[in-house]
C-alpha cells in the first residue's frame, strides 16, 4: 500500500475510533470521509488483494449482507460495513478497520454500485431487487437497471449473482444485444428469491412489450427476455443448491424473504469456496440487524422491530410478521422522504383480523389509507400507550426509517 | 354495458402510475360502495382497448417515457374523447392533467395531448416539489385543496377553462393557480392519492358521475385530521 495511503488508512481509523469514544456515532462513516479526503484512491488501495463480494438491491442488502458474511466467515476474519454504511466512505471505513483479512463481503447503495465495483474490483456481486424508493428523490427504477448493466459490463471476470424473479434485475444482468463481442460477459449465477412486488416490472426494460407472470414464470411477450432458470432457489423451510441438495436453512429472522436472502448468502459463500453444507451452520448466528429484527421484552410483551422503507419492504414486512397485534408507525422526514403518497401503493389487507396501532408523525395519512383499505385501527400518541393498548404476549413493530429509529431510541437502542 | 354498476376505470396503470396513483380508484370506489352504489373498477393496460362507456376515468402520474407514450396510445385508441362525448367524468392527476391539454413537454420534446382541456403545459425554471394548497373554485363549493406535488411543469390555462384553485402554498400551474376544470373534466398537480386529502372532491367527482347534487354524508373524520395536520403544517412553513 502507497505511504499515502497508509497514513489515510490510520487517520481513518483513529477518527472512527474518535467518533464512537465520542459518542457520536459509530463511527461508520466519518473515519472514511477523513481517510478518502487525505486519498481519493484509499478505497482501491485499501481493496487490493481480497477477494471481495458487493450485496445491492433495493431491499434486503443490510440482511443479506450479514448473513453473507456469516457464511464466507467459515474460511476466517471476513471484513463487512454492518452499521449498512452502504456507501464508499462506509466501505472506506469497513475495509480499513479489518486489517488484513483476505475476505470482505460489503453492502452497496444501488446508486454506487457502478463506482465501488470501479472501485473495489470485486469478485463477486450479488443483485437483490429493484423497486420503487422514495420516489421524491430516488431515480426512476429502469434508469437503475441501466446503470446496472453499463457497469457490470465493464467487469467481465465479475461473478453476477442474481434474482431471477425480478425482470428488472435479470435485464440488469444480462448484456446489451450490442455489446462487444470481444469482450465475454460476466457470468451469472441465478437465484430465487421471489418477488412480491410486481408493480414496478409490468413494463419490459428491453422492449417496453407487457411482462407476463404465471405461477414462478415471467416472460416479455413482445421479446426473448424471460425469466432464467435459477440454480439456487427456496423449498419449505431451506435452500436446494445447484447440484440439487437440499440445506434445511434455520434462521433467527423471521419470513420467507429471509430464506430467499439465505439463499443469495449461501451463493455467495459458494463463489469463496464455501460448501453450502458448511455455509448453512452459521446463518442462525445472525440475529438482529442495527436493531431490525430485534426483540425486546417490556412489561410483558415481547416486542419486535420490522423496518419497512417502501412499498416492497412494507410486503416483506406483513410475510415476516406473526399473526399479532401491531403498530405501525410512519414518518416523513427528509430521509423517509416528504411524500407519503406510497401509503396507496402497499396493500394492508394481509392485517386484517389482528389488532392494529397506528403512530408516528403522519400517522393521519395512515389512518385514511387504513380506512379505505378496510383496516380497522387504533391511533396511539406515544410507544408507552401502544404497549399499554395490547394484552401482554407478542407486539410486532413495522415502520419506515426516521420512525424505525424513534422508537430504537425509545427502547434505549436496543441492538 | 356498466348501467348496473358505477364504472371506475383506471387508465394505464402499466403507464400512469408512479405516487400511489392506485388511491384515487380505491378512495372513488369506497365513498361510493359506502353509499350504496355498486362499483366496478377496471385498470386497462395501454396494449388494452380502452372502454368508451364507463363513468369515471382516472389518468395519473408518470415519468416522462411513460407519458409520452400514454398520450400517443390515448390519441390513437380514441376511447376517452369519445367517453368525454358521452359525458364521462374525467380526473387528470399531474402527467394524467398535463395530457389531457393541448400539449405538454417531456425528455425535452414537446409532445401533442389530448386537447380535452384548454391549456398547455412546458418546463419550468425549477422543480416544484412539496405541499400543494388553495382555495378552490367558489362555483365548486368544496373547501380548500390540500396536496403534494412533484413536477417540472408549468401550465398555462386558455379561456376555455377555469382555474381549480387559487394557489396559497406551493406552485401549481404557475405559482398563481391551481389545476383546471371545464364540464366533467378536471385536472390537479397534486399528485398521487390525491382524493385522499380532499373527500369532498372525490364526491364532487362522484356527484357528477352519478348525476345528484348531494351525497349522503360519510364519516371523514380521519381525512378531516389529516387535513388539519396538513393545513397547519403549511401554515407552519409559511411562518419566517
Amino acid at each position: 500500500m502507497p505511504l499515502r495511503a497508509k497514513v489515510a488508512s490510520s487517520v481513518s481509523r483513529t477518527a472512527a475510533a474518535l467518533s464512537r469514544a465520542a459518542g457520536r456515532g459509530d463511527g461508520s462513516v466519518i473515519g472514511g470521509w477523513i481517510g478518502l479526503k487525505i486519498d481519493p484512491e484509499l478505497l482501491a488501495h485499501l481493496a487490493a488483494g481480497r477477494a471481495i463480494a458487493l450485496v445491492s438491491g433495493t431491499n434486503g442488502k443490510t440482511t443479506t449482507t450479514r448473513l453473507a458474511t456469516a457464511a464466507v466467515g467459515v474460511l476466517g476474519k471476513v471484513a463487512t460495513n454492518s452499521f449498512g454504511a452502504n456507501m464508499p466512505t462506509g466501505h472506506t471505513s469497513a475495509l480499513a478497520k479489518a486489517g488484513s483479512t483476505p475476505y470482505a463481503v460489503l453492502e452497496v447503495d444501488e446508486h454506487y454500485l457502478a463506482q465501488v465495483l470501479d472501485a473495489t474490483d470485486a469478485h463477486v456481486v450479488a443483485l437483490l431487487n429493484l423497486s420503487r424508493d422514495q420516489l421524491d428523490r430516488a431515480r426512476e427504477v429502469a434508469m437503475m437497471a441501466q446503470l446496472w448493466r453499463a457497469a457490470l459490463i465493464r467487469h467481465p471476470e465479475l461473478r453476477v449473482i442474481a434474482n431471477a424473479d425480478d425482470p428488472m434485475v435479470v435485464w440488469a444482468a444480462s448484456p446489451p444485444a450490442n455489446h462487444d463481442q470481444r469482450i465475454s460477459p460476466p457470468q451469472v449465477v441465478w437465484f430465487s428469491a421471489g418477488q412480491r412486488w410486481h408493480d414496478d416490472s409490468w413494463v419490459c426494460p428491453e422492449c417496453g412489450s407487457t411482462i407476463a407472470r404465471q405461477d414462478n414464470q415471467w416472460w416479455c411477450t413482445g421479446c426473448p427476455l424471460r425469466r432464467p432458470q435459477p440454480q439456487w432457489s427456496v423449498e419449505d423451510d431451506g435452500v436446494i443448491d445447484p447440484t440439487g441438495a437440499w440445506h434445511k436453512v434455520q434462521l433467527q429472522l423471521p419470513g420467507t424473504v429471509n430464506l430467499g436472502n439465505a439463499a443469495t448468502a449461501l451463493a455467495v459463500a459458494a463463489e469463496f469456496g464455501v460448501r453450502p453444507v458448511d455455509a448453512v451452520l452459521q446463518l442462525g448466528s445472525v440475529t438482529s440487524i442495527a436493531g431490525r429484527y430485534a426483540q425486546v421484552e417490556r412489561a410483558g410483551r415481547l416486542i419486535r422491530l420490522l423496518l419497512a422503507k417502501n412499498p416492497a419492504s412494507w410486503l416483506e414486512a406483513f410475510d415476516m410478521a406473526d399473526e399479532a397485534p401491531t403498530l405501525l408507525s410512519i414518518n416523513a422526514r427528509d430521509p423517509d422522504g416528504l411524500d407519503t403518497s406510497w401509503l396507496f401503493d402497499v396493500d394492508f389487507s394481509p392485517l386484517r383480523g389482528r389488532q392494529v396501532l397506528i403512530t408516528g408523525d403522519r400517522a393521519f395519512d395512515l389512518a385514511v389509507r387504513l380506512d379505505v383499505n378496510n383496516v380497522p385501527f387504533q391511533h396511539v400518541r406515544t410507544f408507552t400507550e401502544a404497549i399499554q393498548s395490547v394484552p401482554p404476549g407478542r407486539l410486532e413493530v413495522i415502520a419506515n426509517y426516521t420512525a424505525f429509529q424513534d422508537i430504537r431510541a425509545e427502547l434505549d437502542r436496543v441492538l | 354495458m356498466f348501467s348496473d354498476s358505477l364504472c371506475i376505470v383506471w387508465v394505464y396503470p402499466d403507464l400512469l402510475s408512479t405516487y400511489g396513483d392506485r388511491g384515487n380508484a380505491l378512495i372513488l370506489a369506497s365513498r361510493a360502495q359506502r353509499r350504496g352504489y355498486p362499483v366496478e373498477v377496471l385498470e386497462v393496460r395501454s396494449d388494452q382497448p380502452l372502454p368508451a362507456t364507463a363513468d369515471i376515468y382516472l389518468v395519473g402520474g408518470g415519468e416522462d417515457g411513460p407519458q409520452a407514450l400514454g398520450a400517443q396510445r390515448l390519441i390513437a385508441d380514441g376511447g376517452l374523447h369519445r367517453a368525454v362525448a358521452q359525458g364521462s367524468v374525467v380526473f387528470g392527476v399531474c402527467a394524467g392533467y398535463q395530457i389531457l391539454g393541448s400539449s405538454f413537454f417531456a425528455k425535452g420534446t414537446r409532445y401533442a395531448g389530448l386537447e380535452l382541456l384548454d391549456l398547455s403545459s412546458d418546463r419550468g425554471p425549477s422543480r416544484a416539489i412539496g405541499e400543494l394548497a388553495g382555495n378552490i373554485d367558489p362555483r365548486l363549493g368544496l373547501p380548500p385543496l390540500s396536496g403534494f406535488e412533484n413536477h417540472g411543469g408549468r401550465t398555462h390555462l386558455g379561456p376555455e377553462v377555469s382555474p381549480l384553485a387559487q394557489v396559497t402554498a406551493g406552485i401549481g400551474n404557475d405559482t398563481r393557480t391551481e389545476g383546471a376544470w371545464r364540464g366533467k373534466l378536471l385536472g390537479t398537480y397534486s399528485h398521487g392519492p390525491a382524493l385522499a386529502r380532499n373527500p369532498a372532491l372525490a364526491d364532487l367527482l362522484l356527484r357528477w358521475a352519478v348525476g345528484v347534487n348531494q351525497l349522503p354524508p360519510l364519516d371523514d373524520t380521519w381525512s378531516d385530521r389529516l387535513r388539519a395536520e396538513r393545513h397547519a403544517a403549511v401554515a407552519a412553513a409559511a411562518r419566517p
